[in-house]
């Protein structure tokens, strides 16, 4: 019988002769299975709580306190807490929502896109990720809901039979975007929740507490690592990530609907698709490497998030945040080229009207800062990838707030034009689902294993095994 | 009365063989297959595309079911628009057609992927018999290793040609790191 020794240099000449100018590699060397099962469970299965998880916990918990407390004034008053008004009558939770849901996209992306072209560094981001899109369409989710007014009724957004013989009206881009995150969200849990399944049956046979035990063996179903197991789970987790690949792509799209079917300069526009959904993956990327980068420092994981993944995420920035900065030059070009009176007024009156410094603002967070991604120093400095990204959060809000308030503060008629400005209500709920997201984050951290412990396990040397031919 | 029977009536489930290392698995399955058993499975802590050859697993029928299930939805998508656009609630706006089926695309692409991804989740599940939070080989102790280093063969007294004493000689003939037997 062949026996294997995973120590033996396998690689050809030409490999060797290039290994000077290989990218890092995705797993530092020397990690053995159980060196990979131990620095994950650990996190979890560790019995006393580090105090800063404590204290990021409760202030986190503290923060959405505010959301509900913004949700239930809400709920006494009604939307008129809130600054939206004629005819800025989409503001803070437009803005808000397409943010949250853009955040979103990259869990999918990494998962799903980078699992069908096989990249390899994937695996060690991908579980954080995807926890990241829940939480983040959580918060999504919640602002369309309650600005319908009476939340209450909601329900009347779906298709049921009902008494009074109505339907939602299917041509319209709002009811094609309740289909469209309403199946985002649940293709994700449960794109999430597979991929846990293998994991959660380490942790029920690795936790020493009963009721964690029993918990956690409820959820794995009682996995047992079959191979006929794993070969129905590989295909459906393949054949998911396939189907995640097209959906991700079309809730952006759909989103952008929303303002692109729409008849007013600043929205009417081709290219809207395009650039919404590009950036939705510079906004999620951002977003990973904002959470990513303390996290890693925190519980020195350094070893399974090694700097390749760090310089490949902000490659991904630089890239989409080149085809957004594309989608910016293409609103000045078609406000020139339309020859439309209405829609040069807008780009005028968006770069030197009342609200001309957030046009700047955003050209400065969203295009010129990302460009030091550039320089090899940046990317690979975590300092400079934390300012960065930082920017790219802002700038991507910013963009949201031009898009929607500046368009729709002067429109076609000069008598209807007017002054938009939020109000505590609408600062307050904003940032209380900030606390939300980090509320599950921390729970997610602490309770789950935040990194996919079988897939790093297949990057192993240990992993790799010569198939017989015959 | 056959062997095979005698040991049904014991309660053994069958035998486990436990090897150190992924390629030890695959190439244990490969010669217990060539040795002419059939009712065995292999256990380990990820994924082995090889074992599928190793054990003779053949090709799941789950992207059928799959694509079958997406088929349905695109149909159930569109349906359901068509049923209320143009039979149950039709509504001119402005001469425009009832049957405006490019404004339908958006939900149907939705459903087609919703129907397509509920089926890959629970075919899967049901498929592979899940929720099961009992199985025999749950009752030997080591097995907790299958979710982080250890590497299983068991074969399964069901098997035509298990016979306990030969069976165990040849799982140790493999040179595992040791067999136990699989309570029921």
């Amino acid at each position: 019988m062949a026996t294997h020794d995973p120590n033996k240099d396998e690689r050809t000449e030409a490999a060797k002769a290039y290994a000077p100018y290989a990218p890092p590699p995705v797993l530092a060397p020397g990690e053995t299975l159980e060196s990979i099962t131990h620095r994950i469970t650990s996190i979890v299965l560790r019995r006393d709580t580090p105090n800063g998880w404590i204290l990021g916990f409760l202030l986190s918990a503290g923060v959405m306190g505010l959301m509900l407390l913004s949700i239930v004034w809400l709920l006494y008053w009604g939307v008129g807490t809130w600054g939206n008004n004629m005819p800025v009558a989409w503001a803070f939770d437009i803005i808000n929502f397409v943010w949250w849901i853009g955040i979103g996209h990259a869990g999918t992306l990494i998962s799903a896109i980078l699992l069908l072209f096989r990249q390899q560094w994937r695996t060690s981001i991908n579980r954080f990720a995807e926890a990241m899109t829940l939480f983040a369409v959580a918060c999504a989710g919640l602002f369309p809901a309650l600005h319908t007014g009476r939340p209450w009724f909601d329900y009347f957004l779906l298709p049921y039979p009902n008494t009074m013989r109505l339907w939602p009206n299917f041509r319209s881009p709002l009811d094609w975007d309740v289909f469209a995150v309403s199946t985002y969200a649940s293709v994700s849990l449960m794109f999430w929740y597979i991929g846990l399944i293998p994991d959660l049956a380490t942790l029920r046979d690795r936790v020493v507490n009963p009721v964690a035990r029993r918990i956690y063996a409820f959820f794995a179903l009682g996995w047992r690592g079959s191979a006929r197991h794993w070969h129905r789970y590989e295909k459906a987790y393949l054949i998911l990530a396939g189907l995640s690949t097209p959906l991700v792509l079309s809730v952006h799209t759909t989103v952008s609907f929303d303002f692109a079917t729409g008849q007013l300069p600043g929205w009417h526009a081709t290219i809207f698709p395009l650039y919404f959904v590009a950036g939705a993956i510079f906004a999620g990327f951002a977003m990973v490497l904002t959470i990513m980068i303390p996290v890693r420092a925190i519980y020195g994981l350094h070893a399974l998030m090694t700097e390749r993944h760090l310089q490949n995420m902000a490659k991904v920035m630089l890239v989409s945040g080149l085809v957004v900065a594309y989608g910016y030059f293409c609103e000045l070009f078609y406000a020139w080229y339309s020859a439309s009176h209405y829609e040069k007024f807008m780009m005028v009156n968006r770069t030197l009207g009342p609200y001309w410094w957030s046009y700047w603002a955003l050209i400065l967070t969203n295009i010129l800062i990302p460009q030091l991604l550039w320089s090899k120093k940046v990317r690979s400095n975590v300092f400079w990838l934390f300012f960065v990204s930082m920017s790219i959060n802002i700038g991507m809000w910013l963009e949201r707030f031009v898009i929607i308030v500046v368009s729709l503060h002067r429109d076609f008629l000069p008598s209807s034009w007017a002054f938009y400005t939020p109000t505590k209500w609408d600062f307050g709920l904003f940032i209380g689902t900030m606390g939300q997201f980090m509320f599950f984050t921390f729970l997610f951290i602490r309770m789950l294993p935040m990194m996919s412990i079988f897939e790093i396990r297949t990057l192993t040397p240990e992993a790799q095994v010569k198939e017989h031919h015959h | 009365m056959s062997h095979g029977n005698a040991i049904q009536e014991t309660g053994m489930f069958g035998l486990l063989a436990e090897f150190s290392s992924a390629q030890a698995l695959v190439d244990a399955a490969e010669a217990a297959r060539k040795a002419g058993y059939s009712r065995m499975d292999g256990y380990s802590p990820f994924p082995i595309p090889a074992m599928d050859h190793a054990l003779g697993i053949r090709n799941t029928r789950l992207p059928w079911l799959i694509f079958a299930a997406g088929v349905t939805g695109c149909l159930a998508g569109f349906g359901m628009q068509y049923f209320a656009s143009v039979i149950h609630y039709p509504l001119n706006v402005g001469g425009r057609p009832a049957n405006s089926w490019p404004m339908f695309i958006p939900i149907t692409f939705e459903m087609t992927i919703l129907f397509a991804a509920v089926t890959a989740v629970f075919g899967m599940l049901i498929i592979n018999g899940f929720p099961k939070h009992y199985h025999p080989v749950f009752n030997v102790s080591s097995f907790a290793r299958a979710t982080s280093d250890g590497f299983f063969l068991a074969i399964e007294s069901s098997d035509p040609k298990f016979h306990e004493e030969e069976t165990r000689a040849f799982l140790n003939s493999l040179s595992p790191v040791e067999v136990s037997d699989i309570a029921r």
